[in-house]
């Protein structure tokens, strides 16, 4: 009786059947809906047999166009579960006043806050920009791939395995219950001695290696991989605030990774990086991980910018206004996104030097931004303005940005900080900064480029109506708590005594019901614009009148990108092309040198899950096996030296003759 | 397009509601507070300098320029101009220096850690003044306050008389609080074996909202305390009411307050041990816990093995797994 | 059609708009060196913390209690001698020599495993003695900053192991170079890592 126990605590550490909440009624019926769903989809896929198509074409791909698409499908479904706890966040606090409890128990609403943080930043908005980066940025540059094609998909199957663990934590144990960045001595192990944690630093730990890479990786691309004649200053506008992101990357998360590792290795270990005795410091958490955090929001917003420098030019017709000034703001911003970072905590009491000197830095960001800003307005100054989707889409951001930038340069003048710090005041600022800035721009980003990607436009009647529910419903869900910030009420609470708040986030929860309203309607845009491709077909791949080399391709463009590499003369090189005359190659095509998909990186990936899922329950053999197995996986994929082949010139030949002959149709 | 003047006016509706609907962050009780409002009211007003038109031509030029406009002007080329980039560039320039000018001096003014230098904008303050000296620790999940001078101490209500200045110094048991009184002053964090201080004073008798405005568990949400500001006779009655009720706050009693408990009812308590206070700071209220301060004394070369008295110490600590926090 | 494909390339003129053969620089190097400076952002964080924490001794042992500098310094020179060997396995690799190569290969994987052991060897004394890195928040930061290095080099040796192998197998190939030039690139990197270790660490803990 006694080895069995001790063989069962073994093989399963502190992982029991009480780990699974049954007795939580909403957790119960959630899981249910998301089998059946699950198993709807499995049973879908296994019907239309493509899982044959999905392991090779998808999974296994290392084609930077799919796993872009990955990117931002997983972005969607994580964005469904982010936006339920938002929802359920919203319908407890419009509900729990003056003695009434709400629905959700305190421990429940405790994880959903964290739980929601979490999801939104690292498995919502940065696979976002990440997808969209991928997608994009070969592509703009002329060439064929990224530089490390294989690494990008193991980036990708890292990312994906850190969003898994987090899944799993709703249904076997617990997330976290100490905000989106686990502040110790709440995170230790005293303060938190459940999995909660643990999950939060794996997953994140496991997606955060993924992100390393990406970012290397899409350096290493732009430097090197560009278009003859294409110098820096001639790359488009969405490149440079690509390479700048990516630089922001390989800078800031390795601090992530160091941060994380310390606060487990108190959790596990019994170190005292950051406990209250033995000569610990919880302050050097909070200035760690915001080393890391400050520069992480701007890797969201970069990409975004990036995207309305490239849909403003393109929908008024024009040349971008200040290309250069542009360039030289985005490379500020880069810069100056290091030395700000204590403006998240102006309430440690640092001293008034100290808190001046970061509110003065954080100010000095503004200007470079508020340059950007009116250099899209003067491109769309005199110009020709096509008020498609993504145009739409930008004009809301360029007003609800502004707002949200406006309140952070309040927030960072230290004595209003010390009034507004932590209060409904910074939620609201910084959701409106989110929302407005990085969630508006990849709206943008997929209306715009989704065409290119899959060959037909997404439907216009649904994706207006996404565009005004979202709009209206951000507005209507975030001004409210700006005033309630004024009114002195702080975050992260699931009760309040004082029922005359009670109006105010009633409104933000009908706001947040407005925003559903939006998902719901760019699920339906998706939908109606599949069934309706014929119809919003892109023959031509040029659909808005580009200005970049992505549109010189057909759509969906060929795995090989380019049959040959344009040369680049000036910036919007495409809109260039087509005023002197391009015409397409009619023959002469070679054979195209492609690297091979592969397996390695989703079963390396799935091997760092089971380690991470071993960590969180202290099951030490899974971690071991797990462990060895992917060190010695990797071993085993290095003596694959055999990692490419050519595409033969006859089917390269093949599928340029076929775009000719749609042009020739379509022009 | 019908909904811009609607977008307009939601991006004003923060100035037009400043001055009631019970916003206490811009309506408060107490000096530093009210200066802190001052500071985002203008800080406001000097970025509306910019907002302003941003968004007004942000609407004008969408709507101006738009593809069927045929009547406006459409320079595809025009993509530079030195003048509008020197504008551009310099019109935030000058905002911001003058921002942070703003921000430099009144940083160094509402610093919490300074002194008082006035009651308020009517009535300085001399150097030398002796504020009345509260100290608060923050515990899971409520608020210990102890009267040094006056020898008292009580749970989650606060008094203190009217136009006096206050100086709070301020540690938490054991997670990181923030001390929070909006009608007051601004927020500071309270960290276990830390002492932060904040100099504040409030100006109008009145009863007023204070809670932990940092995230630190499961009462959170109920780790809120009554502040009253009285007059000075009220604040006698209250400290003999007080006095003549109240329990005793010796070592024994606090490591019962400290076990976690929420919606904690107000407490009094009439005698604080003196050293109390001292011990939460440096960690060693329990019995056999070495101060930190005789801790960090120990400097190089003083090993645990050159002190014995020390060494034992430390090892009954560690085995008992109190390091372990 | 041709079937050899640089052919074509000579007999065709490129076009104003397009070059029909074009193959990006390899990156690999730069991707490494990209990868080392993210490390080395790694270790400012490890060396930030020892830093903030250093004088945390919690009533414990300090630096100059514990640190046995003559074995540090034994330690030091294996490291540093290691890196030489590996600089002599390169300049074999340059001239093609593939028995040249494992052999000072083989010499600097000695080297560091004998370094590896050393370290072990003083970790585990510290443990012994109740110094581990439960003891103090210094000697956390010790245990975290120096093992970090440690575990580094030991991946190192498994990397060099491994490129052993390959190089036996496959011969002094690109592929081959570009992997002894992205490890010669790590293992030079850990070397100045260890000396701001044993500069910050080890000589002014004792000072």
């Amino acid at each position: 009786m006694q080895d069995e126990t001790d063989l069962t605590s073994l093989i399963f550490g502190r992982l029991s059947l009480e780990s699974i909440p049954y007795h939580e009624p909403i957790l119960v019926v959630t899981f249910i809906i998301a089998a059946l769903a699950g198993l709807g989809v499995l049973g879908f896929i296994t019907y239309k047999q493509f899982w044959g198509t999905l392991w090779r074409d998808w999974i296994t791909s290392i084609d930077h166009k799919k796993i872009g698409i990955m990117y931002i499908i997983l972005a969607f479904i994580m964005l469904l579960r982010g936006f339920s706890d938002a929802l359920m966040m919203r319908a407890q606090q419009a509900m729990a006043f003056a003695g009434s409890e709400g629905f959700l128990p305190p421990e429940h609403y405790d994880q959903l806050f964290t739980v929601h943080g979490v999801i939104m930043i690292f498995f919502v908005a940065m696979p976002m920009i990440v997808g969209i980066m991928n997608f994009v940025v070969p592509l703009q540059l002329g060439t064929r791939d990224v530089a490390f094609p294989f690494l990008n998909n193991f980036s990708f199957w890292m990312t994906a395995a850190g969003a898994g663990l987090t899944m799993v934590s709703l249904f076997v144990g617990e997330f976290g219950k100490t905000g989106w960045l686990a502040f110790p001595p709440l995170s230790g192990i005293q303060g938190s001695p459940g999995v909660g944690v643990d999950y939060y630093i794996w997953s994140l730990q496991i997606a955060g290696v993924g992100t390393l890479l990406s970012g290397i990786n899409f350096m290493v691309t732009i430097i090197k991989n560009r278009a003859p004649g294409m110098t820096l200053m001639k790359m488009p506008i969405f490149t440079w605030t690509a390479l700048c992101t990516n630089i922001l990357i390989v800078a800031a998360f390795p601090i992530l990774t160091v941060v994380l590792a310390m606060l487990s290795m108190d959790r596990m270990l019994g170190t005292h990086f950051f406990t209250n005795d033995m000569g610990g410091n919880m302050m050097m958490y909070v200035n760690l991980i915001w080393i890391w955090g400050h520069p992480e929001v701007y890797i969201l917003i970069l990409p975004a910018f990036g995207v309305f420098s490239e849909v403003v030019a393109t929908f008024s017709g024009k040349r971008l206004f200040g290309y250069t000034s542009m360039v030289y703001a985005t490379i500020v911003i880069t810069v100056l996104s290091y030395l700000v970072w204590l403006h998240h905590f102006f309430t440690m009491g640092a001293g008034a030097s100290v808190n001046a000197f970061f509110g003065i830095t954080t100010m000095i960001i503004s200007i470079p931004t508020g340059a950007k800003l009116f250099n899209w307005l003067f491109t769309m100054y005199r110009g020709r303005i096509r008020f498609e989707l993504p145009m739409m889409w930008t004009v809301s951001f360029m007003v609800t940005f502004t707002i949200g930038g406006m309140t952070g340069v309040l927030l960072a003048v230290p004595p209003a900080d010390f009034v507004l710090h932590n209060s409904l005041f910074l939620v609201a600022h910084f959701h409106n900064v989110i929302i407005g800035g990085v969630l508006f721009g990849m709206f943008a980003a997929i209306n715009y480029w989704f065409p290119k990607a899959f060959g037909y436009k997404l439907d216009d009647y649904w994706g207006k109506w996404s565009f005004w529910l979202w709009t209206i419903g951000f507005y209507a869900a975030f001004m409210p708590l700006y005033v309630l910030g004024l009114m002195g009420v702080t975050r992260r609470m699931n009760h309040f005594d004082d029922s005359s708040l009670q109006i105010w986030f009633v409104i933000a929860a009908i706001g947040a019901l407005l925003i559903l309203g939006g998902i719901v309607a760019s699920i339906i845009q998706f939908v109606v614009s599949y069934r309706r491709r014929d119809e919003l077909r892109d023959h031509t791949g040029d659909i808005w009148n580009g200005r970049t080399l992505e549109w010189s391709t057909s759509s969906p463009p060929p795995q090989y990108n380019f049959a040959f590499t344009p040369v680049v003369y000036d910036n919007d090189s495409w809109t260039d092309m087509k005023k002197h005359g391009y015409e397409r190659p009619r023959d002469g095509f070679l054979p195209i040198h492609m690297p091979k998909n592969t397996a390695a990186g989703f079963v390396l990936a799935m091997l760092s899950a089971a380690c991470g899922f071993g960590l969180v329950w202290h099951m030490w053999p899974l971690v071991g096996v797990s462990f060895v197995a992917l060190v010695v996986g990797f071993i085993i994929h290095t003596f694959n030296y055999n990692r490419d082949y050519h595409i033969p010139a006859e089917d390269v030949t093949r599928i340029e003759n076929e775009r000719s002959q749609q042009l020739d149709r379509y022009a | 397009m019908s909904f811009p003047r609607l977008r307009y006016g939601l991006a004003l509706l923060p100035l037009t509601l400043l001055g009631g609907c019970g916003m206490v962050v811009m309506d408060p009780s107490g000096d530093i507070a009210s200066q802190q409002a001052d500071l985002i009211i203008v800080s406001t007003l000097l970025m509306l300098i910019v907002i302003v038109p941003v968004i007004f031509l942000t609407f004008y030029f969408a709507w101006r320029y738009r593809k069927n406009n045929k009547t406006a002007a459409y320079h595809p080329e025009w993509d530079h101009s030195t003048k509008l980039e020197l504008v551009i560039w310099g019109v935030p320039l000058l905002i911001i220096i003058a921002l942070g000018l703003i921000t430099w001096i009144s940083t160094h003014k509402l610093d919490p850690y300074r002194p008082l230098d006035r009651i308020d904008a009517d009535r300085p303050l001399a150097a030398d003044h002796e504020p009345l000296n509260v100290q608060v620790v923050s515990l899971d999940w409520k608020w210990l306050f102890i009267y040094p001078e006056q020898g008292v101490a009580s749970v989650n209500e606060l008094v203190t008389p009217v136009d006096v200045p206050i100086r709070f110094h301020i540690t938490s048991a054991s997670i990181m609080n923030s001390f929070y009184i909006p009608a007051l002053a601004g927020q500071i964090y309270s960290m276990p074996g830390m002492q932060t201080t904040l100099n504040a004073v409030i100006n109008e008798p009145g009863e007023y909202q204070g809670f932990s405005a940092n995230y630190s568990g499961a009462g959170f949400s109920d780790m809120r305390f009554k502040y009253h500001g009285v007059s000075d006779d009220k604040f006698d009655a209250w400290v003999q009411k007080t006095k003549e009720q109240g329990g005793t706050l010796n070592r024994p009693e606090y490591l019962q307050l400290a076990q976690p408990s929420s919606a904690t009812p107000i407490t009094y308590y009439s005698t604080v041990a003196p050293d109390l206070y001292h011990a939460i700071l440096n960690r060693c209220v329990a019995e056999g816990e070495m101060c930190m301060d005789q801790m960090m004394m120990m400097g190089k070369g003083e090993s645990a093995s050159a002190q014995n008295m020390n060494s034992d110490d430390m090892a009954r600590k560690h085995k008992n797994g109190q390091d372990r926090e | 059609m041709t079937t050899n494909a640089t052919d074509a390339t000579q007999n065709l003129p490129s076009s104003h708009f397009y070059v029909r053969e074009h193959h990006p620089e390899q990156g690999t190097l730069l991707g490494f060196w990209l990868y080392l400076m993210s490390d080395c952002l790694l270790f400012a964080g490890l060396f930030a913390t020892y830093a903030v924490l250093s004088n945390s001794y919690a009533g414990g042992p300090s630096g100059a209690d514990i640190f046995d500098l003559p074995l540090v310094a034994l330690n030091t020179s294996f490291l540093l001698l290691s890196s030489i060997t590996y600089g002599f396995a390169m300049l074999q690799m340059q001239l093609k020599r593939v028995n040249g190569t494992l052999l000072w290969l083989a010499v600097t994987g000695l080297l560091g495993a004998a370094f590896i052991g050393l370290e072990l060897y003083e970790f585990a004394h510290l443990l012994s003695e109740g110094y581990g890195p439960q003891r103090s928040a210094f000697l956390t930061a010790f245990f975290a900053l120096v093992g970090t290095h440690g575990l580094h080099v030991s991946f190192g040796i498994i990397w060099l192991v491994v490129l052993m192998v390959q190089v036996k197998r496959f011969g002094l190939t690109a592929e081959n170079g570009r992997r002894l030039m992205c490890l010669s690139m790590f293992w030079h990197f850990l070397d100045v890592v260890w000396i701001g270790v044993f500069t910050f660490v080890y000589l002014m803990g004792v000072l």
